[in-house]
């Protein structure tokens, strides 16, 4: 790409400030100068550090001691011992493999189908705007009111949408006692998949959407004018283009669900196999009073994450300053 | 990459050229490419209206008697009826849902004022007048929002409970201005990235102050990507629950916390639930709605514009 040779662009815009005077110029003038430019600066830095990385500073602390608020006159040094409980406890096992299930079904399915739902908008047609705001509708319901209506709504094994819809359908083949399967007890996952993914395609598509719009039309009409068929198109000049935003899409969806509670607290409350890591933390210092274990467990998802983070960044990153070169 | 787009222009331009003949010649063609459009525009309406189903059979059972929501079949044409909403304000002699809803709103606009003033001196540090090194100090504030919650969430309880802040509002507007904070900040620098150096730089040589150039100049360019990053930072703090659910009782429970107790194990609660989950979500589609055009760029960071 022609866009990553020039990072430079970015350095006229920040000439005015002190950084570019010369090294040996520097007197006490312009170093209370780079302290005004800083200075509106440093109160939303001391605030985040002190919210978010204290918290997390004390939790590695806190991982390191035999810990139950329950018992706190025992609280002493044990080293990685709740690490080790952590690799071996078998249910923050399963709730590590659970919660890899869950993310990246939820995350896989909803690129797909955001994917396909951004091809058909992103073409004119009648009422597209309102298609548009229906299709986001499902991202803007608050999350625990979208897990309870899919839980006692549309799950319920009475009178649930789902089993309702089914029955008045094959009534009207004549069918008096279709089955009534009772969703959450028999497929506990999918239910919980299935309502966050109809929470999260809209996402995607919105992301997906705003890269299909980016396309450079000329390059389009070009190809189309050569006679490349539509799978051509898409295949050439769509998904390459598309690389990034896919990226993007995948990467934050991962971070945003590998977080999620809502759904498996309120749809199983962590039952049947549904718990994740995020909902075994909550129910470890909560409920069991575990402040050691917990702690330690919170540790792992962190490291899980600074992984999925680091190419998240990456890909912001090569986004923004393709951005900054733009401008 | 860029010889190749020269070529194809040149290529569109000669093509252009023939054009009435091309278009005679693909007339059959073109019709039937119109008809594919016009049923994929039918096919995008079915997709839209049945992937919005649920939400529309809330909207709709929230309007039901308690009977009429739990049948089966389901009754599509039962009378309606604002029961489940008269139930749900505590005409029953149930617990008014205003506390819960009024703590949501001073922890949502409270922390969103909070997250304002503090980032917006920072996106200009950060934009119009950049220390150095400023994109490391971007990628600093975005790592935070990738540690996960839920790592922070003991020490904050402990600390909570040792300063007597538990069951407090203000803990969780403290909380949800650190959950904001960087969102908010990589979207205001974006927006204000977008005011011209050169404006501010002509007003400053007419004399301006740096007031009245924020004022006169920066913010009316700003102003709507400010109201949008308003809105999602809002948004945001409604709906969050975690914190909500672990750091208040019965004084500064929020509305999504309360939300869970309008289910009940006797007697039927789906039309009342129902009406619930739509008052409780009418502030985040309506904040939604408002800030369509710059949600994608709100969610993504500002990374995608």
């Amino acid at each position: 790409m022609s866009t990553s040779v020039s990072t430079a662009p970015s350095a006229p815009a920040g000439a005015p400030g002190p950084a570019t005077a010369p090294k040996a110029a520097r007197t006490a003038s312009d170093r209370a100068r780079a302290w005004a430019t800083r200075a509106p600066l440093l109160p939303a830095l001391v605030f985040l550090v002190a919210v978010t990385q204290l918290p997390f500073v004390a939790t590695l602390v806190i991982s390191l001691f035999d810990w139950n608020s329950l018992s706190p006159d025992n609280r002493r040094f044990a080293g990685l011992s709740n690490y080790a409980s952590v690799f071996t406890d078998a249910s923050l096992r399963e709730s590590v493999f659970t919660t890899v299930l869950l993310t990246a079904t939820v995350v896989i399915v909803s690129v797909v189908l955001g994917m396909l739902l951004a091809l058909l908008l992103d073409r004119s047609f009648m009422g597209r705007g309102f298609v548009r705001t229906l299709l986001i509708t499902p991202f803007l319901l608050v999350p625990v009111s979208a897990a309870l209506l899919w839980k006692h709504a549309l799950y319920n094994p009475e009178y649930g949408l789902l089993n309702g819809g089914w029955a008045w359908f094959m009534g009207l083949f004549g069918v008096s006692e279709p089955a009534q399967p009772d969703w959450i007890s028999d497929m506990p996952l999918l239910a919980v998949e299935t309502a966050l993914i109809w929470q999260w395609t809209p996402f995607m598509m919105l992301i997906l959407l705003a890269g299909l719009q980016s396309r450079p039309a000329e390059i389009l009409e070009a190809a189309r004018l050569d006679g490349a068929s539509p799978w051509q198109m898409f295949r050439y000049l769509t998904l390459p283009h598309l690389r990034r935003y896919l990226e993007l899409g995948i990467l934050l969806g991962s971070i945003y669900i590998v977080q999620n509670f809502d759904a498996v607290f309120t749809l199983t409350a962590g039952g049947l196999g549904t718990a994740n890591l995020p909902y075994t933390i909550y129910q470890t210092f909560y409920k069991a009073y575990e402040y050691g274990l917990a702690s330690a467990a919170g540790v792992v998802v962190v490291i899980g994450t600074i992984v999925i983070a680091t190419f998240a960044l990456r890909v912001v990153s090569s986004l923004f300053s393709e951005e900054a070169n733009r401008a | 990459m860029s010889t190749h787009s020269v070529a194809d222009t040149a290529n569109t331009a000669s093509t252009t050229a023939a054009r009435p003949r091309v278009e005679h010649k693909y007339a059959p063609e073109a019709r039937r490419s119109r008809r594919i459009n016009t049923g994929l525009g039918v096919l995008a309406w079915i997709i839209g209206i049945v992937f919005c189903l649920p939400a529309l059979w809330m909207l709709l059972t929230s309007f039901h008697s308690e009977a009429d929501a739990a049948t089966n079949p389901p009754s599509l044409a039962a009378s309606l009826t604002l029961d489940g909403y008269r139930t749900f304000f505590g005409d029953g002699g149930g617990a008014s849902p205003w506390p819960p809803l009024l703590n949501s709103l001073m922890a949502s606009l409270f922390s969103t004022v909070l997250v304002l003033l503090l980032a917006l001196p920072a996106a200009y540090a950060l934009s119009i007048r950049r220390v150095r090194k400023w994109t490391d100090v971007m990628f600093f504030f975005l790592s935070t929002k990738m540690l996960p919650v839920v790592a922070g969430l003991l020490p904050v309880y402990l600390f909570a409970k040792n300063v007597g802040m538990l069951d407090n509002i203000w803990l969780l507007v403290i909380l949800y201005t650190s959950m904001n904070l960087p969102i908010a900040v990589w979207m205001m620098q974006s927006f204000l990235a977008d005011v011209p150096v050169s404006i501010i730089e002509a007003a400053q040589v007419d004399g301006a102050r740096l007031p009245t150039v924020l004022a006169r100049v920066v913010a009316p360019v700003a102003a709507p990507g400010i109201a949008a990053t308003s809105l999602i930072c809002f948004i945001f703090s409604w709906n969050e629950l975690l914190f909500a659910r672990v750091l208040t009782g019965v004084r500064a429970e929020t509305a999504p916390v309360y939300l869970m107790s309008v289910v009940t194990s006797q007697g039927l609660f789906l039309a009342q639930l129902c009406a619930a989950s739509v008052i409780v979500s009418l502030p985040v589609l309506a904040a939604g709605f408002a800030a369509q055009d710059k949600l994608v760029q709100g969610l993504s960071l500002g990374a995608v514009k």
